[in-house]
């Protein structure tokens, strides 16, 4: 008979010489002769083989057959991916990262908030996982001592009370000896490796007694399973639930990576990248030796016990019992024992770090009265809050397992875990492998999935251990069928495990992936993007040094390492660091970047990267770096692209300014071309007349004999063509003013109608030598009175008048000149019976130089320069000078001038 | 022999001064106010020489040039081209559809009739 006292004894002595392995090796570290090897890291890794493995793995083959090696088949394939969790190493290890809500904090911009609801998501999905191994060693102390005494209970007030205290009390001794910056634990490493080589030897020492002893090996109990028809089915795979099978590889692949203990050991605590190389043989190795014996245990189980009530997840106990071999119940019970004890341990000191670092120092930190600067050393309080965290997680282990009872099977509550931190991997893979994730991604991202986890798995949980209304899981939530809790959006037919996972992993990713896509990183964020994505590519210390730009105290950051390690602790490291340097004293060490960085990487092993960082800053007077420049700074390639961008800049406005340049260039060349003309016009018009002047000149010098009529008629001309001259230039000289906008002009009231009649007068003579008739039209009534310059007004009405006789034919010429009073102006018209002008004429005329197309008449009189002249005047005034004629019905020449605006 | 020379230009005072000129030498003169009278009078006055102004009417002394340019039976006609455009590619262009020679206005009169005789001389 088993005596409880024996029990007792045993397990305390088991705990006993955990401890005296973890002190040995904690005190060989100190020493530096450090213990953990590969081949106790590989072992330390079967932290993932908990009580659940221990006896759950037999409870579930009795029903899944094969189906339980899901659950072993997902980290086997992992951790073939040693890549990516050599560089999840390697990115701790750089930014000394000491669990896995500092990890994702870190790497999106160490965000305080992010650290929590990592946090937050880790202690609410894994205190039930606590509570399972409460439940186990529980459970398993029962099925001892039914067997032993009947009515001995309660043996303990609550056995499983006690049995959280005393764990809380040998995690706490064991997790929280001093304060580390590198948050390592390798006592702890090296009684977990133990733990897994005794749970190891128990499980097979149970397996070889019901193969061998109770059975007649291998082959005898599946031939026995194999004639007895309902345990066929347990020999084949699964065939129905091929999505089950993925989910359950998938998840539990995942675990291995990011259940906090997982992370703890396999990250946090290896010394050696190395090491990786034997875990990824000997873990897998282990994992199928503990999985030998399961199959032939459920087999044996059911055959041993059929028609009986016996709980399949109590077999490694109870098959031993009932063959009377009570040592070998002892032993299975103490490899349960430690199955559950250094998943306990590893776990809770892994969620008691991230509660103390992540949300009770960023709480304290920012609370106002809290006495920061006035306690020179912060480690106790660090160490209190990190007990108090364990205790706090191991009692809310015991009233999860007390509340639970016995409403759910263990596998069941793994598996929940299991499937919330799922909930890490798109921010931890899309940290590690996309630059472009953003804290706020990974908060959507964690928040969604988290959301849906809570609502299709936890709460479903809570409705069958009959804590809530199991309406939202039958009906959905508010009635509506889509919210079923099990069978989102019509979604049925899955397990709830792969169901949680499909719709909890769509929301996180698709939240991870749209909100980063939206959302622009910081400069921190970006920087740490940087980081950890190129992390095998970028290795050095200097450029992190760079990075950092400010003014800094040695006397400030001492303080806040002696405040926050421990005085002791922190001079060990600065005197390290001092040494690193090649200083003496670390008195001396100079305030630089690499020191802020120095102070800022230990800090961050003691409280997280996060409140590290907001100590650091408090501490020293920084100054922001830019994005761009943290950017450049980091990452080279980065700085070839901005050089690159720069160019590509630079060339475009380069081209830009060509093309501005080109246009310029038309446009000279253009007015050039026109000046050019303009020149070879006027030249062309002066050296016309010169020519008559000069030859007849020459030849009346040269020829003294030419008759006095022939003189007579040269001189005519040659004065005549002086006049020309003179006429010409003048007019040149007046376009020029009036284009440059130099003319003077004599602005007053002017009576159009006496301008017109005027005019007329002055040019009678010369209608009369040619026998043109002119008459006149003018309104009745007073003056027409406008604002405008007589002369110029006078000159106009010349031109067009002159213009108008030249063209018309001598003889039977007639030129009308009508004035109308309109609304806003005076309209004079000046019409003739002349040729007129063709549709195309009726501008050029008014070009410099180009004169109607009288062709037939001969060359016309006159400089070409008379209508420009005209046009620019009557614009002057405000009104406007245009021609309406067709070709051979004469033209009619039409000015407007404004009329003063009335005064009221 | 006597010399027949064609004056085309459109300038009334230009013609006056260049047929006053051309008869004082000698020569037999004909005028043409634009450039078609100008093919014209080439056809009826069969001259020797033709004093041929750029800028007239109708047809400029260029298109001028080129249509006498064209025709044979015209190989042995001078033609000297007046203009008061003095620009270099003028010249250039007249020389190259033609012309004997190119002159620019205003113009000596006795190196006009010098380049007359000259080239009336060397054929």
């Amino acid at each position: 008979m088993t005596s409880s006292w024996l029990v007792a004894l045993l397990s305390t002595a088991y705990l006993g010489l955990l401890f005296a392995i973890a002190r040995f090796g904690d005190a060989r570290a100190d020493a530096g002769k450090s213990i953990i090897s590969a081949n106790v890291y590989a072992l330390s890794l079967a932290v993932y083989c908990t009580s659940w493995t221990f006896f759950g793995s037999v409870g579930r083959a009795t029903s899944g057959g094969l189906s339980f090696l899901t659950i072993y088949i997902g980290p086997t394939l992992m951790i073939l991916c040693v890549s990516v969790i050599v560089k999840m190493v390697r990115i701790s290890k750089r930014q000394r990262i000491t669990s896995i809500a500092d990890f994702i904090a870190s790497r999106y911009g160490k965000s305080q908030f992010l650290a929590g609801l990592v946090t937050v998501i880790a202690v609410i999905g894994v205190v039930p996982y606590i509570a399972l191994q409460l439940k186990a060693i529980s459970a398993s102390l029962d099925v001892l001592f039914q067997q032993a005494v009947e009515a001995s209970e309660p043996w303990w007030l609550d056995s499983t009370f006690a049995i959280a205290a005393v764990l809380a009390v040998f995690t706490i001794l064991f997790g929280t000896r001093h304060l580390d910056a590198t948050e390592r634990h390798e006592g702890m490493v090296a009684a977990v490796a133990f733990d897994s080589v005794v749970k190891l030897a128990a499980f097979v020492a149970v397996g070889l007694f019901v193969t061998y002893g109770l059975f007649g090996g291998m082959s005898d109990i599946f031939q026995r399973a194999a004639a007895t028809p309902e345990l066929t089915r347990l020999l084949g795979l699964d065939h129905g639930r091929p999505e089950t099978w993925t989910s359950l590889v998938l998840v539990s692949g995942l675990a291995i990576l990011f259940l906090p203990r997982q992370f703890q050991i396999m990250v946090v605590e290896n010394v050696d990248e190395g090491h990786l190389r034997r875990a990824v043989w000997l873990f897998p190795l282990y994992l199928l030796l503990i999985n030998i014996f399961v199959l032939p245990l459920a087999i044996g189980g059911l055959l041993h016990f059929a028609g009986r009530p016996v709980n399949p997840d109590t077999f490694v106990l109870t098959l031993p019992l009932a063959q009377g071999a009570e040592g070998l119940a002892v032993f299975a019970f103490i490899g349960g024992l430690s199955a559950a004890t250094g998943m306990v341990i590893v776990e809770t000191i892994a969620l008691s770090t991230m509660v103390c670092n992540d949300l009770v120092m960023p709480w304290l930190l920012r609370l106002q009265s809290f006495p920061l600067s006035e306690r020179q050393d912060l480690s106790g309080i660090l160490l209190g809050i990190r007990r108090g965290a364990i205790a706090l997680i191991l009692l809310l282990g015991y009233a999860y397992f007390r509340a639970a009872g016995e409403a759910y099977a263990l596998v069941g509550i793994g598996l929940i875990s299991f499937a919330a931190v799922a909930q890490f991997a798109p921010a931890m893979f899309g940290g590690m492998y996309w630059k472009a994730g953003t804290r706020a991604g990974a908060i959507g991202g964690l928040l969604g999935g988290f959301a849906v986890w809570l609502y299709t798995l936890l709460l479903p949980s809570f409705a069958k251990s009959g804590w809530i209304g199991s309406a939202f899981v039958e009906e959905g939530l508010f009635g509506w069928p889509w919210l079923k809790a099990q069978a989102l959006f019509g979604l049925s037919g899955l397990d709830e495990i792969s169901h949680c996972l499909f719709w909890s992993l769509f929301a996180n990713i698709g939240l991870y992936v749209a909100v980063s896509l939206l959302s622009r990183p910081g400069v921190v964020e970006a920087s740490q993007a940087e980081r950890f994505v190129d992390i095998l590519r970028y290795d050095h210390p200097a450029a992190e040094a760079r990075l950092w730009r400010g003014r800094a105290s040695v006397e400030g950051l001492v303080g806040l390492l002696e405040r926050f390690l421990g005085p002791a602790r922190a001079r060990q490291q600065l005197a390290a660091y001092a040494a690193s340097r090649k200083v003496s004293d670390w008195r001396r060490i100079a305030a630089d970047a690499q020191f802020v960085h120095f102070a800022e990487t230990q800090l961050a092993g003691a409280i997280g990267s996060a409140s590290a960082r907001v100590m650091v800053s408090s501490a020293v007077e920084e100054e922001p770096l830019g994005l761009e420049e943290v950017l450049d700074i980091l990452d080279e390639a980065s700085q070839v692209r901005a050089y690159s961008r720069e160019l590509e800049r630079k060339s475009g406005e380069l081209e830009a300014a060509t093309a501005e340049l080109r246009s310029a260039n038309e446009r000279l060349l253009e007015l050039d071309r026109l000046k050019d003309d303009f020149v070879s016009t006027v030249t062309h018009e002066l050296r016309t007349p010169l020519t008559s002047i000069l030859a007849l000149s020459e030849m009346l010098h040269d020829d003294p004999e030419i008759e006095l009529s022939d003189r007579m008629r040269f001189l005519g001309i040659i004065v005549a063509e002086g006049e020309r001259l003179t006429r010409l230039i003048n007019q040149i000289l007046d376009l020029a003013k009036l284009e440059s906008k130099q003319a003077e002009w004599t602005s007053g009231e002017v009576d159009i109608a006496e301008v017109v009649r005027e005019s007329a007068g002055s040019l009678g003579r010369l209608f009369q030598d040619r026998r043109v008739a002119l008459s006149t039209e003018l309104p009745d009534g007073g003056p027409l009175v406008v604002l405008a310059d007589r002369d110029r007004l006078m000159q106009v009405m010349i031109n067009l008048l002159s213009n108008a006789v030249k063209f018309v034919p001598p003889g039977d010429g007639r030129v009308r000149v009508a004035m109308t009073k309109e609304a806003e102006d005076v309209r004079v018209e000046v019409a003739d019976n002349g040729p007129g002008l063709g549709a195309g004429e009726a501008e050029v005329v008014f070009e410099k130089f180009r004169q109607g197309g009288d062709t037939l008449t001969g060359k016309p009189q006159g400089t070409g320069l008379g209508l420009p002249i005209s046009r620019r005047i009557v614009e002057h005034f405000g009104g406007r000078l245009w021609v309406e004629s067709r070709p051979g019905q004469g033209a009619t020449f039409i000015f407007t001038v404004p009329l003063p605006r009335q005064k009221t | 022999m006597t010399y027949k020379i064609l004056i085309a230009d459109d300038e009334p005072n230009i013609v006056i001064s260049l047929e006053f000129l051309m008869k004082k030498e000698g020569f037999q003169v004909a005028v043409a106010n634009d450039g078609e009278d100008a093919l014209d009078k080439v056809g009826s006055f069969a001259p020797d020489l033709l004093l041929l102004d750029v800028m007239m009417p109708k047809k400029s002394g260029f298109e001028v040039c080129e249509a006498l340019r064209a025709d044979p039976s015209l190989a042995g006609l001078r033609i000297i081209m007046l203009t008061a455009k003095g620009r270099q590619t003028e010249v250039a262009k007249g020389l190259a559809i033609g012309a004997d020679a190119y002159i620019t206005k205003p113009f000596s009169t006795k190196e006009l009739v010098a380049k007359v005789r000259s080239m009336l001389e060397s054929v």
